[in-house]
């Protein structure tokens, strides 16, 4: 029997028969509408994702009319951090720009962290600046309110990873709500100089990774920043496919934030004032790409029919179907955008 | 990209939106031979500029006029330059 060579959730290489990769599609499609309680893709859709899984060469793609366009939260820093080459963060921006065809990047700390910025705030507000004086592409500014760094002994607030197993819940909420107050504060500050430098927008990044008052801090601060610079669009990129718990009572426009998914997360982002909303959804590495692309391809058709602002999945190591290593596969990336924008009709990546 | 960041505009309406306002059609605005020509005959910024190109905040000014949008540098730029 004809097998296809495909990969797993961790990148390794996998061969599978036209009927397995069948069954795994079904059985990640049936997970995704299960948990988040949502329809099914039709059958017609998980047909496509076969045929767009099972096309034959390296790099697949769509009609270039389908193009979408393309943003970042990387700190604009893959060359200075991650490759070591001696380059200022604003000369990045431009080589991604003029050599890339990059459509948008996003300035950042390399402690990609609001309360690690707020003390350097000003110098960052120099490279935004430099950056808006030769690029033509919009950057934004971009960190994580990770409220996490707010605990001891870092920070002044008991850490409530440590309160909830010992029981202490109540102990742990007033921390967690402490916490939350200082973060906005941190974000608001940085957002305040980023407009003063003339930033195109504010990123923020893997937004409730500290749980639903780190996600609840992200939507307030969207509030005032959204109201006091409506025309420095936010971009909210959530850090999971559903919200963790760590606080449990919190809401927001009436609705639990606790247990909620890419669609219920994004009509808070939405209600918040955020421009552009980044659903996060992690890979399974025990399970196949086509198993990790068609949940992901589930909960992202569903966001882009409930909500009215645009959508940018976060697609790379661990999200959004890629898998989780640091040397993407073109075979996978390509494949599992084909699949987002053609049947999850995201509007960027 | 600017007019989800400005206008909340989803991919369909942005891209009809930046055509209609540049006069081209769809298939124009996908064509990167027709707009790399469009870009540099209107001033709206290259990725291979020439010295005599107009691009940075030159490009991003003229960006701003013709898709009657407000760019934050672009307003900073001009109230610090008093023009």
């Amino acid at each position: 029997m004809d097998k296809y060579k495909t990969r797993m959730g961790d990148g390794s290489i996998c061969y599978q028969t036209a009927q397995e990769i069948r069954e795994d599609i079904e059985s990640g499609v049936a997970y995704a509408a299960k948990k988040a309680k949502i329809e099914p893709l039709t059958k017609e859709e998980q047909d496509r994702i076969f045929e767009i899984i099972t096309a034959p060469g390296y790099i697949t793609s769509v009609d270039v009319e389908k193009l979408v366009v393309s943003t970042t939260d990387c700190g604009a820093a893959p060359f200075c951090r991650e490759g070591a080459i001696p380059v200022k963060r604003s000369v990045e921006a431009l080589i991604h720009e003029r050599a890339f065809c990059s459509d948008s990047y996003d300035l950042g700390f390399t402690e990609y962290t609001y309360k690690a910025i707020k003390p350097i705030v000003r110098y960052e507000a120099q490279e935004m600046r430099n950056a808006q004086q030769q690029n033509v592409m919009p950057i934004l500014y971009g960190a994580m309110p990770n409220m996490g760094f707010y605990t001891q002994p870092d920070g002044m607030f008991e850490n409530w990873s440590e309160l909830i197993p010992a029981g202490e819940i109540d102990r742990a909420r007033a921390a967690q709500e402490g916490a939350m107050e200082n973060c906005i504060k941190d974000i608001l500050a940085v957002a305040d100089e980023m407009a003063a430098a003339g930033a195109d927008g504010i990123n923020l990044d893997t937004c409730g990774a500290s749980g639903d008052t780190d996600f609840l801090a992200s939507l307030r601060a969207t509030e005032e920043i959204s109201q006091k610079y409506p025309n420095m669009g936010i971009m909210f990129g959530a850090a999971g496919e559903f919200v963790l718990g760590m606080h449990g009572k919190l809401t927001y426009d009436g609705k639990r934030i606790a247990g909620m998914w890419p669609h219920q997360q994004g009509e808070v982002v939405q209600k918040a004032g955020a421009a552009i909303y980044g659903p996060a959804m992690n890979t399974n590495c025990n399970e196949s790409f086509a198993w990790n692309i068609s949940r992901v391809t589930t909960w992202v058709k569903k966001t882009t029919e409930t909500i009215d602002i645009p959508v940018h999945v976060n697609c790379g190591m661990g999200v959004g179907g890629i898998c989780m290593t640091e040397m993407l596969p073109v075979d996978v990336v390509c494949r599992a955008d084909m699949c987002l924008i053609e049947i999850g009709k995201i509007d960027g990546l | 990209m600017r007019m989800m960041l400005t206008r909340k505009m989803k991919l369909p309406a942005a891209k009809q939106y930046v055509a209609d306002k540049l006069g081209i059609t769809m298939e124009q605005m996908h064509d990167s031979t027709f707009m790399l020509e469009y870009r540099r005959d209107n001033g709206l910024g290259v990725i291979m500029p020439y010295a005599d190109d107009i691009y940075g905040m030159e490009a991003k000014c003229r960006i701003a006029k013709k898709l009657d949008i407000k760019i934050n540098s672009v307003d900073r730029f001009k109230a610090n330059a008093q023009i």
